[in-house]
């Protein structure tokens, strides 16, 4: 299935989220929606048979400027297409709902967006850091981040 | 010089089987030449010295054999990269070593954090600053003939160490702070006592 | 006749007593700097929690510092043993977003480096394996081979782990003349010591017994769980990136996708996911062959194609399929020279993480089996 294919499909289901579809040769082509309703979105995604996402990839936070992105690169392993979902969330208040009950993978992928990016998803059964130890301050990946002096009594920077 | 040396050059042999030296060179030879380590793999050197290890570049027949545990080991390899929450657990394991005790540090990043020197928030920039190391292998992985010239240093080093009238040798200061250390471990003690007395008597 | 009365007895309080133990993260089996915190009722598994990051060392932030060319030698560092496979996914992304189209000889070269690195791989994967079940002999028959792989690459790049060889637009120089006769003998010897392999260890009765039935992952658990390569091959899914979404020139050669086929035991078991690795090899020297056949003799520049300025815009998710499983880069460029986010999605961190649900209800000698049969490297779990 085509991306506009797809975006026709979900924009017929959700009128009211689905934002915007962006396809461009040389790039991804990925769809904007709106964070509201993603737990729905995903699970029609995964559902419906002639969609079939089965797979996600990948999940990322990117930190641009203006405000926080989650990024779901999705994949239909029986029918063989892709397609990327985006939602954005504010920076004060980001949080998400998870879709870790979609698919099981999203479980470490969103513990660790939250350990990098700071992005947190509600209901999620276990949000602790994964990368960085249980006690570490701040999200490294947020472009106002600064390494800290000393972790344990040890230097950090050079 | 290492104790056998001698006999080849022929200094001291007195006989056909006495051979002249010092106590202390008896042991720093055989401690050379048997010097089991601890390997404390962590990144990608780790693969390297597990290439060392195998059978193309043989580490044994330098008379190195791996143990488990830190308890029996002579000498810790470090190999890879030490972030911040390994660093602990790294100078655990250091602590729970029995004197003598060396350390070897495999690579740029256990050397000085390597490639990750700059912005690893996460990455402790050289093992040296949790513990002591004696023997550093440059490289990004260091080419196990690398490691294996510095298992000749480590040798070298222990050959060359003094065991015995150490003391003597000492600076006032350094008597006097290892005196310090010695009440201060005493008092450790006694304190862990009486606390383990008051558990004991609350238990009961 | 007797009254029949129920009758009680006071066995007093049998208490379970469940232990927790920590396994790691220095363990001579965990393969690495991994954390398992394990709850045992007996010996059985009754609860597996992985800890990691004890080998987190920021990739993500480094690609954000680094210019495009200069983030290579960081992808190497991620999963350290298949270094030249890591380098594809990422340098094919960068390509597709600034619309380079590099030269049959160079994906020619591409593909017999990505496939020789394959096996060389599953080469540590099998001997280690075999190493947690007790055979030490394979892990050092391995280990001679690998080293003439590394040789090779060794001859190409000059290190003999980490390359930086495959470069955007191209690679970093030429074969060496004698690259074909070399590839060739290292396949010849390949072939000799995986059946030697077969008897000593695949095909022993003991092995057999050790690993079948245990760490059994069903098909569309993998799915959810978002397993890839042998992993999920072995559940029993005929799904291989190089057939379904063919890169470089792979839609031109003839090879086989092993699946496991729980011949043994239980379909997607540790067995199943250790022979698929095993086959794989196999294959992997099946598709040198025939790239070597296509492979030019003409010599032409390797470099030609390499941009003077690298620095795209737009967004990928550029994907391979690497020994471990699906390696992907999330790139996100704005037109700047270094890259605005990368995120890596790593085969074994989502491997991993299967772990806990696998691992369940089996007994603490086989978790480490279980754990040997996922074939995780740390590097690429805590990027
Ligand atoms: S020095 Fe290089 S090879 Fe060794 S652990 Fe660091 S990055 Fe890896």
């Amino acid at each position: 299935m085509k991306s506009n294919e797809i975006f026709e499909r979900l924009i017929a289901e959700f009128p009211e989220d689905i934002i915007s579809l962006n396809e461009d040769e040389n790039s991804e082509s990925f769809i904007y929606v709106n964070p509201r309703n993603i737990v729905e979105i995903m699970l029609f995604l995964r559902d419906e048979n002639d969609l079939f996402f089965d797979y996600l990839s990948c999940l990322s936070g990117v930190d641009s400027k203006e405000n926080l992105t989650v990024v779901y690169n999705l994949y239909s392993i029986q029918l063989k297409h892709r397609i990327t979902i985006k939602a954005d969330i504010p920076k004060e208040n980001p949080s998400i709902a998870t879709v870790e009950k979609v698919w099981l993978t999203a479980d470490w992928h969103e513990r660790e967006a939250w350990d990098l990016i700071g992005i947190k998803f509600e209901g999620h059964h276990n949000l602790i850091r994964i990368l960085n130890p249980y006690d570490w301050e701040g999200h490294p990946l947020q472009k106002d981040y600064k390494t800290p002096e000393y972790y344990h009594g040890m230097r950090v920077p050079v | 010089m290492g104790f056998l040396d001698r006999l080849d050059k022929g200094l001291d042999p007195v006989g056909p089987d006495i051979m002249l030296g010092t106590v202390e060179d008896l042991l720093n030879w055989g401690r050379s030449k048997s010097d089991w380590y601890m390997h404390f793999g962590i990144a990608c050197c780790a693969i390297e010295f597990m290439a060392v290890n195998a059978a193309h570049f043989d580490l044994m027949r330098f008379g190195a054999i791996p143990r488990a545990s830190p308890r029996q080991a002579d000498f810790i390899i470090i190999s890879g990269t030490v972030t911040l929450k390994m660093a602990e657990r790294i100078k655990r394991l250091y602590e729970q070593m029995a004197e003598p005790k060396y350390v070897f540090s495999m690579g740029s990043c256990a050397n000085s954090g390597g490639p990750y020197w700059e912005h690893g928030y996460h990455v402790l920039k050289g093992v040296d600053r949790i513990i002591p190391v004696d023997v550093y292998v440059p490289g990004c992985p260091p080419r196990p003939e690398a490691f294996l010239e510095g298992m000749v240093q480590l040798q070298k080093k222990i050959r060359h160490q003094e065991i015995f009238r150490k003391r003597e040798k000492m600076s006032p200061e350094d008597l006097k702070a290892i005196e310090d250390r010695k009440i201060e471990m005493e008092k450790q003690y006694q304190d862990y006592l009486a606390d383990q007395k008051l558990k004991n008597q609350e238990i009961g | 006749m007797a009254e029949r009365k129920d009758i009680e007895i006071d066995f007093g309080r049998i208490e379970a007593q469940r232990t927790r133990l920590n396994l790691g993260p220095q363990h001579p089996s965990t393969h690495g700097v991994l954390r398992l915190e394990v709850e045992l009722d007996g010996e059985i598994v009754t609860e597996v929690v992985p800890h990691i990051g004890y080998l987190h060392r920021c990739f993500e932030k480094y690609a954000e510092n680094k210019t495009y060319p200069q983030v290579i030698p960081y992808i190497d560092r991620l999963d350290y043993i298949t270094s030249m496979s890591n380098e594809i996914p990422y340098v094919l992304g960068i390509e597709k977003m600034m619309g380079i189209k590099v030269s049959e000889k160079v994906e020619a070269i591409r593909t017999i480096l990505a496939e020789l690195n394959r096996i060389a791989s599953h080469q540590i994967a099998v001997a280690t394996f075999g190493m947690d079940a007790g055979a030490f002999t394979p892990f050092l028959f391995f280990f001679r081979d690998r080293e003439s792989i590394l040789d090779i690459f060794e001859k190409l790049s000059g290190a003999r782990l980490l390359y930086n060889y495959i470069r955007i637009g191209g690679l970093m120089n030429d074969l060496y003349p004698s690259f074909k006769n070399d590839v060739l003998d290292v396949i010849n010897v390949i072939r000799k010591t995986n059946a030697e392999v077969m008897d000593l260890l695949i095909d022993n009765k003991i092995f057999i017994e050790r690993t079948i039935n245990i760490g059994v992952l069903p098909a569309d658990v993998a799915i959810s769980f978002g397993c890839s390569g042998p992993v999920l091959r072995g559940s029993g899914v005929p799904f291989d990136l190089r057939r379904d979404e063919p890169y470089l020139n792979y839609d031109k050669f003839d090879f086989e996708v092993c699946v496991g086929k729980g011949e043994m035991g239980t379909l997607g078991d540790s067995y199943d996911r250790n022979i698929v690795r095993y086959h794989e090899m196999e294959e992997s020297c099946r598709i040198i062959e025939q790239a070597l056949k296509i492979l030019p003799d003409a010599s032409e520049d390797v470099r030609s194609a390499m941009p003077k300025k690298v620095a795209p815009k737009g967004e990928i998710y550029a994907k391979a399929e690497n020994p471990k499983g699906e390696l992907g880069f999330y790139i996100v460029g704005d037109g700047k020279n270094k890259p605005a986010r990368i995120k890596s999605r790593s085969a074994c961190f989502v491997n991993l993480s299967a772990l806990p649900a696998i691992s369940q209800g089996s007994m603490i000698a086989d978790l480490i089996l279980i754990l040997g049969s996922v074939d995780i490297v740390l590097g690429e779990v805590d990027r």
